[in-house]
């Protein structure tokens, strides 16, 4: 099917017409009747418990890096389900597709699946995800009562939904972009996708690029000049260490997305040429400049888990990380390598061998920094009492995992080994070998590890050891077939097959699917049957797993300005130090806390700016300068707003730690 | 310890064999048991590569079971140790093993980089049977459509749709290019792949040692009809390949001219197989330089007037002539509008668009490096790297 001529634009709603709307497709209007139910019943729910005032305060306006922290959590899940489903249906296409059937997708369907899968995986589940963890967690480890731009870091949230809005509008009005989750051209310019999907990955990729950038600059900001006294940068938790290499890493990464991007919407919107075929053009270009973006991109999200599992290695161990100095020059390493290797995910274009071998070499090389890790985590464990807690479990689920998929992604920067297995499904394996091990295993455990300290309860073990060993069981039946399809010559992003002797492989693949499923049930039952029996599984303590960083020093959850007084920290792991010493929580003395206001401009900008970004879609030029202008002018107005902060008074102060005197009290 | 490495090298060499048994024995793994010199030496690498690499990932594992059950915390036995946290010893050690390891994985990616770059021709057609000096390889000209494969055989002057038949144990150079959007030209029994580019030739070098069928595709996304777009694969004896040829230049569907492939190229699926009599020699050039419309100007020429520092204002009315696919994808527009134009051609000489030139052959002896030229040697001139076109003489 080849796609619709593009409509003329007309003058109001510019593209859009009921035409727009994917009435021919029955899936999609099941799923936009569901959506538009459940989203009604929930709508209905808030107004009916009188909970709108309540979200409004508290969460949508809030400047705390905590509940700011929840929401990106709570963001990634939901496009998490989103993007599953998309997971589910191509397994189901691919072992649908054989011996002439078509499946039950068509190719402007199932193409959009693959790409938005892709897109919404990497951009708005992965990314929220560690931006929360990162967001809840670093301020905390540092002992700050914030990060350094409260107003800033709401903003950046509300930009990143934004983004993950326009994309999710895109099921439902119009289409999303058929070209694969890189987009590149010329398939993605004008003449070979004269549709506005392309627009909607465009402009979902560009709102949600702002909020990544300006968080990454606050949370870089933070790091540097919040901690605590006597935290010098050696004495940093590791994962706020890792953190901060991974922000570095954005903040000198998302501006080449945005600008490659720009580029290319120059190309569709007003007829440049510099991705094109003709006049000059080089889509080469494009192909080494998202690269250059999207290699660091991986280890943007890898890094930050590494750091988590450091922490849950150590604590769990009961011990000190082994070669924390080591462990700190490794990730600085990785961070700076992982800017010359990009060339390897494109061997196959054409460069010379040494270009070749130069950018296989380097991408080598990585693997050394990242073995030392794994060795610095494994002699963390030798001489230590390792509690098998669903943390440390994730943490060996990830190193027997992630070996697998460091090793194969070695192989595959061997040129003439990619030159067989690039494209291939070998290389949908490799990357979701080490994206599910790494990055999904590795919040999992974060988000065993801490969901105590946000909410003040432990998890349930017995879902989430359920929940782990579908994941774990599951992860290797959806992707060992994988591999084997690949070593068989079978590429990505197919649609239907020929050979009927593939048919198995790709029935383990959906059945490991289905069984991840299952595991993904699991974690959603974990939550909310913790949250039933929250009373039996409470922590008073701050501290349920005897830990070793300053997180765990305040109560669970920390209040609105995380410390009383500003710890002082003498030792790396100072939590572990203070309790070492006999540390006394101060209990008298306190003073009023200045803190930053709540305001709602970061949600109003956001929306001026997904407005802009749906009329840029459709063309619709008079909205889009409007709300522009809305943007740029509620930007301006927003630096008039001088009631941006207030003081805790220090009553309040002495009621909360009173109460948590008492807790305490009654916990011991 | 010198004295022992030799024979410890020499234990090595059995174990990709080992570990290469239970894959082979599964079913049609064509990446690791494929039909032709390039590709098995690929797999091979694929071999070797992993070979050395479960040299560290199979302790590492082994020591994650092993500490993980040791350690537990319900065994009081073992020794605790909560302040240690540091040995010189031992980080020296972890991160010599993987350097080493990655030492020697480079030094085999390097010389297997050059080796088997795929602009070099073939020195051997099987390990032993190297290429005899008057041996020219067979040259396939291939053309990626929406969502078909065009192949022009130059020597022989016959063209194909979605079938390539090869000679067994001939070198085959292929000029790769693409006609609308990047696809990658992908026959996993003959050789790796590489990516096929509209306005730009790519090459690859491949030899078949067996005969039998076999199936290319596209391994690079390239729209609706991306799934669809596979070729079949023939590899015979060099007889049938001559009757091959002589059946095509019988076929029915008469040329392969510019009209024709103006034609074929318009978006199009699971296009049958055909087979042209003759085909216009100057048409591959022709896709390349992106100007196969009749009276559309070549990109090498334009690229001679740019060199020339450009036509001045003159220059502006050839935008118009060079535009390709800007205002509509490839076969969707009309080609009526491309008779009027302003300067056609230069006289510059004629040129052969090539985005490099084929590397030197080398030596067969399998990765060890010999016989690979010097860097120092200045590139051969084409199209692409030329800065200005030779005098007219």
């Amino acid at each position: 099917m080849t796609p619709h001529p593009a409509p003329e634009a007309g003058p109001f709603l510019g593209k859009l017409s009921l035409d727009a709307l994917p009435l021919h497709e029955p899936i999609l209007v099941v799923t936009f009747a569901i959506v538009v139910i459940g989203g009604l019943g929930v709508l209905a729910a808030i107004t009916k418990y009188r909970l709108w005032g309540w979200l409004w305060r508290d969460w949508f306006t809030t400047v705390d890096h905590k509940r700011i922290g929840i929401m990106y959590m709570i963001l990634g899940l939901i496009m998490f389900l989103r993007g599953f489903a998309d997971a589910i249906m191509m397994r189901l296409q691919q072992v649908w597709a054989f011996n002439g059937s078509e499946g039950y997708l068509n190719a402007h369907h199932y193409d959009q699946v693959f790409t938005a899968h892709g897109v919404i995986m990497i951009f708005f589940v992965a990314m929220p995800f560690i931006t929360g963890l990162m967001n809840y967690m670093v301020p905390l480890q540092i002992g700050a009562r914030d990060v350094s731009f409260p107003f800033l870091n709401n903003f950046s949230f509300w930009m990143t939904t934004a983004g993950a809005v326009l994309c999710m509008i895109s099921l439902f009005i119009g289409e999303f972009a058929q070209t694969g989750w890189l987009a590149y051209p010329p398939l993605s310019g004008i003449a070979y996708s004269p549709n506005v999907g392309v627009d909607y990955y465009i402009w979902s990729l560009q709102i949600a690029g702002v909020g990544t950038t300006l968080s990454g600059i606050n949370l870089i900001v933070t790091i540097l000049k919040l901690r605590a006294p006597g935290m010098g940068l050696m004495k940093m938790p590791v994962f706020t260490w890792t953190s901060l290499c991974s922000n570095i890493l954005i903040v000198a990464s998302f501006p080449i997305l945005t600008a490659t991007l720009v580029l290319l919407s120059l190309d569709r919107y007003i007829g440049t040429n510099f991705f094109t075929n003709d006049l000059g053009g080089s889509p080469m270009m494009y192909v080494n400049l998202i690269w250059i973006w999207g290699h660091p991109e991986v280890y943007i999200l890898i890094l930050p888990l590494f750091g988590v599992f450091s922490e849950v290695t150590s604590t769990f161990s009961g011990k000190k990380l082994f070669g924390y100095t080591s462990m700190v020059y490794a990730t600085v390493v990785i961070t700076i390598l992982s800017y010359i290797v990009w060339l390897h995910h494109f061997f196959t274009m054409g460069s010379g061998a040494s270009v070749n071998s130069f950018f296989g070499i380097t991408t080598m090389v990585i693997s050394i920094p990242t073995g030392a890790k794994l060795f610095n985590w494994l002699f963390t464990m030798y001489r230590g009492r390792i509690r098998f807690e669903l943390p440390m479990m994730w943490t060996i689920a990830f190193m027997l995992t992630f070996v697998v998929g460091g090793m194969t992604g070695v192989l595959l920067a061997v040129p003439p080994a990619d030159f067989v297995l690039h494209n291939s499904l070998f290389l949908i394996a490799h990357f979701h070998n080490v994206i599910i091990g790494g990055v999904l295993f590795g919040l999992f455990a974060a988000i065993n590890y801490w969901w105590p300290k946000a909410f003040g309860f432990k998890l349930d073990v017995f879902w989430g050891k359920i929940s782990f060993w579908c994941w774990v069981v599951g992860f290797w039946l959806a992707f060992m077939p994988l591999y084997i399809l690949g070593l068989m010559g079978v590429t990505r992003r197919m649609r239907v097959f020929d050979d009927p002797s593939l048919q198995i492989w790709f029935a383990i693949a959906a059945f490991g699917a289905l069984v991840i499923a299952a595991g993904i049930g699991a974690m959603l039952v974990q939550f909310a049957v913790s949250i039933w029996k929250r009373k039996e599984l409470v922590d008073e303590s701050g501290d349920p797993w005897n830990g070793r960083t300053l997180e765990w020093a305040t109560s669970s959850p920390p209040p609105d300005y995380n410390f009383a007084f500003t710890p002082v920290i003498h030792d790396l792991d100072a939590w572990y130090d203070m309790k070492k010493r006999g540390h006394q929580r101060p209990v008298g003395g306190f003073r009023d806390i200045h803190m930053p206001s709540n305001t709602g401009a970061g949600i109003i900008l956001a929306g001026f700016s997904l407005v802009m970004g749906f009329a840029l879609v459709w063309h619709i030029w008079w909205l889009a300068a409007v709300s522009f202008a809305a943007t740029v002018f509620g930007a301006i107005y927003q630096t008039f707003n001088y009631k941006r902060d207030f003081h805790i008074p220090a009553a309040t102060v002495v009621e909360v730690e009173d109460a948590r005197t008492r807790q305490l009290a009654a916990g011991a | 310890m010198p004295s022992n490495l030799p024979r410890s090298v020499a234990r090595l060499r059995l174990l990709p064999l080992l570990a290469a048994l239970p894959l082979l024995s599964g079913c049609g793994m064509v990446v690791l048991d494929p039909a032709g010199d390039v590709a098995r030496q690929q797999g091979d690498l694929i071999v070797i590569s992993t070979v050395l690499m479960l040299l560290i990932i199979v302790p590492v594992m082994a020591l994650t079971i092993f500490f993980a059950w040791r350690y537990r915390a319900a065994n009081k036995d073992a020794t605790y140790k909560p302040d240690w946290d540091h040995s010189t010893q031992l980080e020296l050690v972890i991160w010599s093993a993987p350097l080493l390891i990655i030492i020697c994985l480079g030094a085999v990616t390097w010389v297997a980089t050059h080796l088997l770059d795929p602009y070099r021709p073939l020195a051997r057609t099987a390990p032993g049977k190297p290429v005899a000096a008057h041996v020219k390889p067979l040259e396939v000209n291939v053309v990626a459509l929406d969502w078909k494969w065009l192949f022009i055989y130059p020597e022989q002057g016959v063209a194909t749709v979605n079938e390539l038949a090869v000679p067994v144990d001939r070198p085959l150079r292929f000029r790769i290019s693409s006609s609308s959007v990047m696809n990658s030209f992908y026959v996993p029994a003959l050789a790796g792949q590489i990516y096929a580019m509209p306005g730009m030739e790519t090459k690859l070098h491949g030899v078949f040692d067996k005969t039998g069928s076999f199936e290319g595709f596209s391994a690079n996304y390239s729209g609706a009809g991306f799934s669809n777009m596979r070729f079949a694969v023939k590899s015979l004896p060099a007889g049938e390949f001559d009757k091959w040829v002589a059946e095509a230049k019988a076929s029915t569907e008469g040329d392969l001219d510019r009209l024709t492939y103006l034609k074929l190229e318009k978006p199009s699926e699971k296009e049958p197989v055909r087979r042209f009599a003759a085909v216009d020699p100057q048409l591959f050039d022709a896709v390349v330089n992106m100007c196969v419309e009749p009276g559309k100007m070549c990109m090498h020429d334009m690229m001679s007037i740019d060199a020339k520092g450009g036509a001045g204002i003159a220059g502006i009315h050839n935008v118009r002539s060079v535009t390709y696919d800007k205002f509509a994808a490839r076969g969707t527009g009309g080609i009526a509008g491309w008779n009027i134009r302003y300067v056609a051609a230069l006289c510059s000489a004629a040129m052969t668009s090539a985005d490099r030139p084929d590397a030197k052959p080398v030596n067969p002896a399998p990765l060890k490096g010999e016989g690979l030229p010097s860097p120092n040697q200045p590139p051969e001139r084409t199209a692409l790297n030329g800065s200005a076109p030779p005098p007219m003489s």
